[in-house]
């Protein structure tokens, strides 16, 4: 039995066992750490979990394994349009999900012991009370099948009636009554290496019956036995060991099957908490009044990348005030280059892209009028960093090692957000190697969004690429004043570092 | 200090046999020549890192004495491609891991047999002999189908696989590979059933009865998902039998006498089953497995190994792509381990090693004496392709750090031992220097320096020199190298040893170099 609220045909992959404390360096890679710290994902996060661990991880995990379907982002989109409609009784499925992940504690089960019988006893508590819950899941899937409309809400509430039906439950019942082996075990065994016992297989007991010779104590014998001297206390430790043979496979069945139930509750939990964590999202959005909409997933090819009013949300869930948004049309383009002074919102416009592109290969809806975007095998960032704290190695150095190892991941068909990379060398050299690493990826059929300052950089990137490339500049005020607003314009060759020197020092 | 003297040949018996099988000699040498193995590592073992690389070969093989092999170089040309042939054939995969899965068996029958003389219930020493035989069969098996199965080309396989068919087809492996196989067969047909109530314990013929697991588990199956819990009680499995389940034995026994009288008999005919050739081979063809399983992962990892060319007509030695075998293994699989180039035209003999610390010269040196050594023992070396010299005694001296506490009488006690060396060098000897007289003053350095060098040159010896005094290499017959840094970040070790001048690529883009980011290495990585 499967949740498949998350992927059309498989399980997500979350770890079992949480770490004890939240630790993104160690829980991330390299390459999805960048992308948390690039793009500010921990804000999102945080509004999606409502400082719940669980939640957090759910999201945090689930957003960075991006889809690279459409189709599979069109499954999970409608699941959630089901969410956002019945918003109480998702909640109310991830409660009792979140209830089974209790059951081994109250039934005092899942300690580790040496014991096959103390296994099995606790293995039999727990199955009780799972069934308990199942039964409840059931009763929720009987009441309102009729009310989810997406293809995964449909299927499991199909699966939990035809799988767990009263026929079901009377069974595992007459079962855990039988687990008990009041009459002592009857198991077989047969020769392993040095001719001692193995593959000890309990049996259903009192099945044999003697042949009518041997009960006449004609023909060959058919059984013997030995009884251990009461004195003899080594001897009974030996056969208490072979009986806890007998029971180890039958208390691994029991205890397995616990454990298959729980997480298939751990699974359903997690699957609806991502859901849970949008649910957050999109009251906390409603509140502040921002506008969001269902992103449109395209193939790769043509490269298509268009979008309406689309805002930073991690930016927006950080102020008051509504932020700016950005319109763009750059189908047919499969490289952006974003130019103009500081401070112009020309980091914010490309977090806002990558978020918007992150969230839609989530299955989220996205901050914007619309979007309409090519999924990509891969979403990487390589941001400018602060100086290197251990200074161990120099700059430009900490920049192209962070690329290397970008690209040891990159597969064609990947986005790359650049912000003001390679500017921790001069001009000349910087821009030279932007070139040289933009033209690779796009002759290797990935997209590039790349923010500089490098005019050198930008103008040469403009004449390789004078069809191919959208040229986009931070925009001023006819009084000089930022807008934040980005308009298609090609590069200029300064970059007015000026004018923030004048706002700053004219104003105080 | 000089490479111990090998014993002068004398011809290995072969071994004898009444059976009609055609005779095997050695893996090692071929039915002519010979020779005798040194006990212990040369002087330079040390000095060149091959104490590690062989202390890393070794491990796990203790049982085989393989030292000794890699101590000796050996006797001749014709020995050393013998060998080339062997670690040739080994190259094709199915042929080495047949092999390592022979090897594998022998293992295991041993342990089997040890298990045997250890315990003290019959029936349970008669299974662990049983299971020995077994496993000694299944070894030879899996030998002979590999080997048949194989085009092989070296004298010392192709020897050893004709030895190996007519044991295979011998009366003598045949009876014992039919009863082996008749005894194992019955025993892995008994079943039982044992019933515990309390303290008593009735052993009886299994009749079919249900496995209830098995029950449980599908009743729960469709809630299965990938891989559990192993709720498992793992039960310590002593050597031996403890009273009850060898009373529970003797009852089985006393259920299936018709399986159970026949071993006894089996045990006592079949007492001493194993046959020397086939213990000579497994011995020595640990020589090549732990050679080649050593080098595996280090190849996996990128870097090149070659057949070097030996030869002793000529000192154009050279190598191409070649580098510290010890250091690699240490990197593991890191894999920045740099290669380095290099090659002596006549009149060259001295290769003179100089620049900036920390730049690899030192690994340079060892580099050059480890794959002489290796080559003369008939192993491929680290590199694309190389031509080494068959030389007759190596030399090296380091400088050693730890040397430095004691100045006042170092200085003579290196020349003593320089001396020593140049006195008992040939024509046909190597030697590598490693920043001898670096703790003297620059006067003396350079005057010694230039002392030792004349004497080398004169000598006409194959010569790797590392010094600080990079005007030596203005002598006839020498070469100059360079190691290489990133000037601009000194604290890069490249590793790299170069002749001439170092390269003039801009630092930006020497870096970008090094990540791998420039437009060509990003295109061949993103086609990968």
């Amino acid at each position: 039995m499967k949740a498949l609220l998350l992927y059309r045909d498989r399980d997500f992959e979350f770890p079992s066992e949480l770490p004890r404390k939240l630790d993104l360096e160690q829980e991330l890679s390299p390459h999805e750490l960048d992308l948390v710290q690039d793009l500010e994902l921990v804000t999102l996060f945080n509004v999606m979990s409502r400082g719940d661990r669980f939640l957090f991880e759910v999201a945090m995990r689930v957003m960075l394994a991006s889809l690279d379907d459409p189709g599979a982002i069109v499954y999970r989109q409608q699941v959630l349009a089901d969410c956002l409609a019945r918003p109480e009784l998702v909640r109310e499925l991830y409660d009792i999900a979140t209830e089974a992940m209790d059951v081994p504690k109250k039934a005092s089960w899942g300690w580790s012991s040496h014991f096959p019988a103390s296994i099995l006893a606790g293995a039999v508590r727990a199955l009780d009370m799972y069934m308990e819950l199942l039964k409840r899941l059931r009763g929720t899937a009987d009441q309102h099948a009729a009310e989810f409309k997406s293809e995964g809400f449909s299927n499991l509430f199909r699966t939990l009636q035809l799988e767990l039906d009263n026929e079901y439950f009377e069974t595992v019942r007459r079962h855990l009554k039988q687990l008990r082996f009041k009459n002592g075990v009857t198991m077989s065994a047969e020769l392993g290496g040095g001719n001692v016992g193995v593959h000890y297989v309990l049996r259903s007991p009192g099945s044999r019956r003697p042949a009518w010779r041997e009960r006449l104590g004609l023909g060959p014998k058919n059984a013997y036995s030995f009884s251990i001297p009461p004195r003899d206390e080594a001897g009974a430790q030996a056969v208490g060991e072979l009986e806890a043979r007998g029971l180890n496979l039958v208390a691994n069945a029991a205890a397995q099957s616990a454990d298959h139930i729980r997480s298939f509750f751990a699974m359903l939990r997690l699957e609806l908490g991502f859901y849970v964590g949008c649910l957050n999202l999109r009251d906390r959005l409603v509140a502040k009044g921002e506008t969001f909409c269902v992103p449109r997933p395209l193939s790769w090819d043509p490269p298509s990348l268009s979008f309406m009013e689309l805002g930073d949300i991690c930016l927006s869930l950080r102020l008051e005030q509504p932020v700016v948004g950005n319109s763009a049309y750059a189908d047919g383009k499969p490289l952006v280059v974003i130019t103009g002074p500081n401070s112009g919102g020309k980091s914010t416009f490309l977090r806002s892209v990558g978020l918007a592109q992150l969230m839609m290969q989530a299955g989220m809806f996205v901050m914007a009028q619309s979007f309409d975007a090519g999924v990509a095998k891969g979403i990487f960032t390589h941001f400018i960093r602060e100086e290197d704290p251990s200074m161990t190695s120099g700059r430009l150095d900490e920049e192209l090692s962070r690329m290397g190892r970008i690209a040891d991941e990159v597969s064609p068909r990947s986005l790359l957000l650049f912000n003001e990379s390679f500017a921790g060398t001069n001009e000349r050299e910087g821009s030279e190697i932007g070139r040289q690493v933009v033209r690779a990826l796009l002759e290797s059929g990935s997209k590039v969004v790349y923010v500089t300052h490098l005019y050198d950089l930008a103008e040469s990137l403009r004449l390789e690429h004078p069809d191919t490339a959208l040229f986009m500049r931070a925009e001023r005020s006819e009084d000089g004043r930022r807008t934040y607003k980005l308009v298609k314009a090609d590069p200029l060759p300064t970059s007015n570092g000026e004018d923030l020197y004048y706002r700053i020092f004219q104003t105080r | 200090m000089s490479v111990p003297k090998i014993a002068d040949a004398t011809s290995v018996p072969l071994i004898e046999d009444h059976s009609g099988i055609r005779p095997f000699a050695s893996l090692m040498y071929d039915g002519h020549a010979s020779g005798q193995e040194v006990p212990g590592p040369p002087p330079y073992f040390t000095d060149s890192n091959l104490g590690q690389v062989l202390e890393s070969l070794y491990k796990g093989r203790e049982e085989f004495d393989l030292a000794p092999f890699f101590y000796s170089t050996a006797p001749n040309l014709e020995t050393i491609s013998y060998r080339q042939e062997i670690f040739r054939d080994l190259q094709d995969r199915s042929l080495i891991s047949g092999v390592q899965r022979f090897g594998a068996q022998m293992r295991k029958m041993r342990s089997y047999l040890r298990g045997a003389h250890a315990v003290r219930y019959k029936y349970q020493r008669e299974g662990f002999f049983l299971d020995a035989a077994r496993t000694y069969c299944e070894a030879i098996v899996t030998l002979q189908g590999v080997l048949s199965g194989s085009d092989l080309h070296s004298r010392g396989l192709k020897s050893f696989r004709r030895c190996l068919d007519d044991y295979v087809s011998s009366e003598k492996f045949r009876n014992l590979a039919d009863d082996t196989r008749q005894r194992v067969d019955d025993l892995a047909r008994v079943v039982y059933l044992v019933t515990i109530q309390g303290s008593r314990v009735t052993v009886s013929r299994y009749e079919g009865e249900s496995d209830y697991s098995a029950e449980i588990l599908q009743t729960f199956d469709r809630f299965k998902r990938g891989a559990a819990k192993d709720y498992r009680v793992a039960f310590r499995d002593l050597p031996e039998m403890n009273h009850v389940e060898a009373q529970i034995s003797e009852l089985v026994a006393k259920l299936f006498p018709e399986i159970f009288e026949p071993l006894d008999k089996y045990c006592l005919q079949y007492a001493d089953f194993r046959d020397t050739k086939i213990d000579v081979f497994d011995r020595e063809v640990q020589f090549y497995l732990a050679y080649l399983e050593f080098l595996a992962p280090i190849g996996s990892s990128g870097l090149p190994f070659c057949f070097p060319e030996v030869t002793d007509q000529s000192k154009e030695v050279f190598a191409e792509a070649t580098f510290d075998l010890a250091l690699a293994n240490k990197l593991g699989s890191q894999n920045n381990v740099v290669v380095n180039d290099f090659f002596l035209k006549d009149p060259e003999r001295i290769i003179i090693v100089s620049g900036p610390n920390q730049g690899g010269k030192t690994t340079f040196a060892r580099t050059f004496a480890q794959l002489h050594h290796l080559a003369n023992i008939g192993c491929p070396v680290p590199g694309k392709r190389a031509r080494l010299f068959h030389f007759d005694q190596l030399f090296t001296q380091f400088e050693k750090e730890e040397d430095l506490d004691n100045l006042a009488g170092k200085l003579e006690t290196d020349l003593l031992r320089i001396h020593e060396t140049l006195s008992a060098a040939t024509s046909q000897s190597i030697i590598v220097l490693n920043e001898v007289f670096s703790s003297t003053t620059l006067h003396d350095a350079r005057f010694l320096g230039q002392r030792m060098l004349e004497r080398i040159i004169e000598l006409d010896l194959l010569a790797v020199y590392v010094t600080f005094i990079d005007e030596l290499a203005t002598l006839p017959k020498t070469v100059s190298m360079i190691s290489t840094i990133v000037p601009e970040d000194p604290a890069v070790r490249t590793y790299k040893v170069v002749r001439g001048d170092a390269n003039g690529l801009a630092y930006a883009m020497a870096i970008a170099e090094k990540h791998g980011v420039t437009y060509e290495r990003l295109r061949e990585r993103f086609s990968r």
